[in-house]
């Protein structure tokens, strides 16, 4: 009996083991990052342009393109995504069809992201001639999330009861109408929380953008959709890995990083605080 | 079009012969529900070999009944026995259930409901529906009564301010609740709430209202004032209430029906169903043997 | 009129759906288009099987793929090696062992490890993990297969965590109640008893985990060297197959046929993740036909 325990505690110790290991890494992460990526960050680092090829000046152009690359993303994937979610959770039946989508849903999140960036770069740079532009990117971009997008619309959906569609049906109400005025009102809040979660993860993505609009170094701020532009995550790599000076520009990289994983968080956190609180109204 | 009306008439034939088996029992039973009632009164709904499938199974099984206007009809039975699902059927929620097949007729003022051109948001307008559980939306008291008119169209804030407190009013809840329209549904109580959905149902002033038990889930209290209410209502409303407690039948109901796996066992006055029911299995369901 | 206009509004849903679809198959149609003129030139055997890849070549250029294959299989297993056993044991602690508070913690931990871009982590794999393996293994730079590996496992622990946990916790509890019942510890009932009941949705939670590390591009652009010739032991520098599509076309013209060839990689690679994918999947199903 008492080896039996013996062996009880051994082996959760190694179960504990392996969840301070995660924790571990991602300690080591966020430390390593935040504690020599502090030192760089000065507002002149957040709102001026790099200058002196890169090893002076700051990330503005890579903040201002990070954030309206994922405005566009946004922009395609929010609709598109809650009205395939509306489609799977209101009107589909249990049909080959509706399988199919499904299926390819799933399979759409598990395309790697530079595939991602190769259609990106055939579809919209090259046949609709969108050339390297911020449009472009975008828009392999919601594509990218647009599989995220669909799984947390439908999450959403699937939380409000059934009685809010039949009371409305009920009161003759047409599917459309129910659906619009006593199901989406109470969904989209919960969307927004999944939908945000995914947009973070494609903010942080560079593979897709790589060949579809990111540019290695601009001095000015892009000025319409179909401009290259600076990206936080693309500009992290050319620093670590592209730069000629790459030892001398390693706090500037570290800065960039820092910037790049707050951006990401700052999103997260929105969307857990958002989370939370709809949780709490419901209560109430 | 001219061949699913041959159909129709070939079912109507073979059903014909099925129902002139059972004719003594059923018409016996409709003269005596006629003399029960002193007023003659005009059918309101008329059902008509119905028939109704989930998938494979057959839920309601060759259902014959006729409704008189401004009727209470009661609906017992022990759970499963397919009550609600024909309730359900009279306004057609059962369509938006995946998987079902309606068969037959149901007659709402002549016209059956089960025609192909029937538009099913019409019919729930003039059906009002109010549900087992009460389910007011995430709106405010008043929302919640507006929700119908506003989607059927209505526009002009006075109207609907005007239809909103006659409706609280017809559901007596008016004096309950005129302080606090714009509070939230979820701060009533349960009875309270169940008789705002009896409003919101109200609302859109239909021609009858399907009550699915109602009162399940509340105190004798509210029940009883359920209860008063749908005696008021009777006077505008021909009204068909689901039930699984007796003596709710056996008071608010002009007429009952005796449900049991999928078929109507017996349908007559109300009084005679529960002192001298001319089935066994309804006598021993109402004696409270089984069920 | 509403029920037509109702009826519209279902078919724009509809679309709305179907174009999901039409997504993956442009993608699959649009890389075996422009894949497919790569082998005008190239013949298809010796893609698949070259051991050299070197479309630069002033008098012949060869296109072998088999160097990125074997780099792309050495990172993944490695990664697997890493990532499987640290994240069942994780996903097991936190279904069986954890307190629920405990688990309240951690599960946020796990998110915000999934959340952090991977070229942050491609960047701390050349700051971090690679001084760290050169010092170890007494080696120039550590930027090879080694590091490349561990970072995959990074980057994969979430998924396997937390589908692995989903599995776990969704093992009917009457299996535990009878293993314990029977006098067994609760190590013994996860061993002997949880682990074989969710062994499917497991090992669909590392396929999928497989799936993301051979899809990553990042981190092993960035940590593993990415030398292009076949790689001898994990202390050399790799390059996959994803990394080669990113080094290179943004150096090619468009339309030539090194291009089309590296289209050709991606279309290599897209079929290896949808088989993967595909296996999850099934084995994920045929788990919760078993379990229902």
């Amino acid at each position: 009996m008492k080896k039996n325990y013996v062996s009880q505690f051994i082996g959760f110790t190694f179960l504990r083991f392996c969840v301070f290991i995660v924790i571990g890494i991602l300690l080591i992460i966020l430390w390593d990052v935040f504690s020599k990526g502090a030192c760089a960050i000065s507002w002149e680092f957040l709102t001026k342009a790099p200058t002196n090829g890169m090893t002076k000046g700051g990330i503005f152009p890579a903040i201002v393109g990070t954030f309206f690359v994922t405005v566009i993303t946004a922009a395609l994937s929010i609709p598109l995504g809650m009205g395939c979610a509306i489609f799977l959770n209101e009107y589909a039946k249990d049909t080959k069809i509706t399988r199919l989508i499904r299926m390819s849903i799933r399979n759409l999140s598990g395309v790697p992201s530079i595939v991602y960036g190769l259609f990106g770069v055939v579809l919209f740079v090259q046949i609709l001639n969108l050339s390297t532009s911020m449009l472009a990117a975008g828009m392999t971009l919601g594509l990218m999330t647009l599989p995220w997008t669909i799984t947390a619309s439908e999450e959403a959906l699937k939380s409000i009861p059934n009685s809010y569609r039949e009371g409305s049906l009920a009161l003759g109400a047409t599917k459309w109408q129910a659906i619009r005025t006593n199901v989406l009102p109470y969904s989209i809040p919960g969307m927004l929380t999944g939908v945000i979660l995914g947009l973070s993860r494609a903010a942080g993505e560079t593979a897709p953008i790589l060949f579809t609009g990111a540019a290695f170094f601009l001095p000015f701020l892009p000025k319409s959709l179909s401009d290259q532009f600076m990206a936080l995550p693309y500009h992290l790599y050319i620093m670590a890995t592209q730069h000629h000076d790459i030892e001398g520009v390693r706090p500037l990289a570290y800065g960039t990083a820092l910037v790049l994983i707050t951006f990401v968080f700052g999103m997260n956190i929105f969307s857990v605080v958002l989370r939370y609180q709809l949780r709490k109204i419901k209560k109430e | 079009m001219q061949g699913t009306a041959m159909k129709n008439e070939k079912f109507l034939n073979a059903t014909s012969i099925f129902r002139s088996q059972a004719t003594t029992q059923t018409s016996s039973k409709s003269v005596r529900g006629e003399s029960a009632s002193p007023v003659k009164k005009n059918i309101k709904i008329k059902v008509e070999s119905f028939n109704f499938y989930y998938g494979n199974t057959w839920a309601l099984k060759n259902i014959q009944i006729a409704i008189k206007e401004n009727n209470v009809v009661g609906i017992i039975g022990p759970s499963g026995c397919g009550k609600s699902t024909f309730l359900r059927c009279i306004n057609r929620m059962n369509d938006i259930i995946k998987n079902t097949r309606a068969e037959g007729f149901i007659y709402i003022d002549g016209k059956n409901i089960y025609e192909k051109d029937q538009d099913v948001v019409t019919l729930r307008r003039d059906v009002g529906m109010v549900f087992q559980k009460s389910n007011p939306f995430p709106k405010s008291v008043f929302e919640n009564v507006a929700y119908g008119l506003r989607i059927n169209g209505v526009k002009d804030q006075r109207v609907i301010a005007q239809k909103v407190e006659k409706s609280l009013k017809d559901a007596a809840i008016w004096d309950e609740v005129k302080d606090r329209l714009s509070d939230s549904p979820f701060s009533l109580s349960g009875g309270q709430q169940q008789r705002l959905c009896i409003a919101r149902a109200l609302a859109i002033e239909p021609r009858i209202l399907l009550l699915d038990e109602p009162a399940s889930a509340l105190d004798p209290i509210a029940t009883s004032k359920v209860e008063e209410l749908i005696h008021q209502l009777k006077k505008e409303y021909t009204i068909i209430i689901v039930t699984h407690n007796m003596q709710q039948a056996a008071r608010v109901s002009d007429f009952s029906a005796f449900f049991m796996m999928g078929e109507l066992i017996e349908y007559d006055a109300t009084s005679k169903i529960f002192t001298n029911p001319s089935n066994k299995i309804t006598e021993d369901y109402v004696t409270g043997r089984f069920g | 009129m509403r029920r037509v206009k109702d009826k519209m509004i279902h078919g724009l849903f509809f679309l709305n759906g179907i174009f999901v679809v039409a997504i993956l198959l442009g993608i699959f149609s649009l890389l075996v288009f422009t894949a497919f003129p790569a082998f005008k030139e190239i013949n298809i055997l010796d893609f698949l099987t070259g051991s050299i890849w070197n479309p630069d070549a002033y008098l012949e250029p060869s296109y072998g793929i088999v160097p990125m294959l074997v780099s792309t299989f050495m990172v993944t297993l490695g990664a697997l090696v890493v990532a499987i056993p640290i994240g069942i044991g994780a996903a097991a602690y936190l279904s069986d062992v954890a307190s629920p508070r405990v688990r309240e913690v951690t599960k946020p931990i796990i998110e915000i490890l999934a959340g952090i871009p991977s070229v942050v982590i491609g960047f701390l794999g050349i700051v971090l993990v690679g001084p760290f393996i050169a010092k170890v293994f007494g080696l120039s730079n550590g930027l090879n297969a080694i590091n490349g590996s561990i970072l995959l496992a990074v980057m994969a622990l979430p998924t396997i965590i937390s589908m692995s946990e989903d599995a776990l916790t969704s093992v009917p509890s009457n299996y535990e109640q009878a293993s314990l019942a029977l006098g067994a510890t609760k190590w013994q009932t996860v061993i002997k008893v949880k682990i074989p009941a969710a062994l499917s949705g497991i090992i669909a939670a590392c396929m999928l985990g497989m799936g993301r590390a051979v899809g990553e591009t990042m981190t092993v652009l960035m940590a593993t060297g990415c030398a292009p010739a076949m790689p001898k032991g994990f202390l050399d520098s790799v390059r996959t197959m994803t990394s080669t599509i990113a080094i290179e076309l943004g150096e090619v013209a468009y339309n030539s046929t090194h291009y089309y060839a590296l289209f050709a990689v991606g279309l290599v690679l897209f079929i290896i993740t949808f088989i993967i994918n595909m296996t999850s999947d099934i084995i994920l199903h045929k788990y919760e036909k078993v379990h229902r």
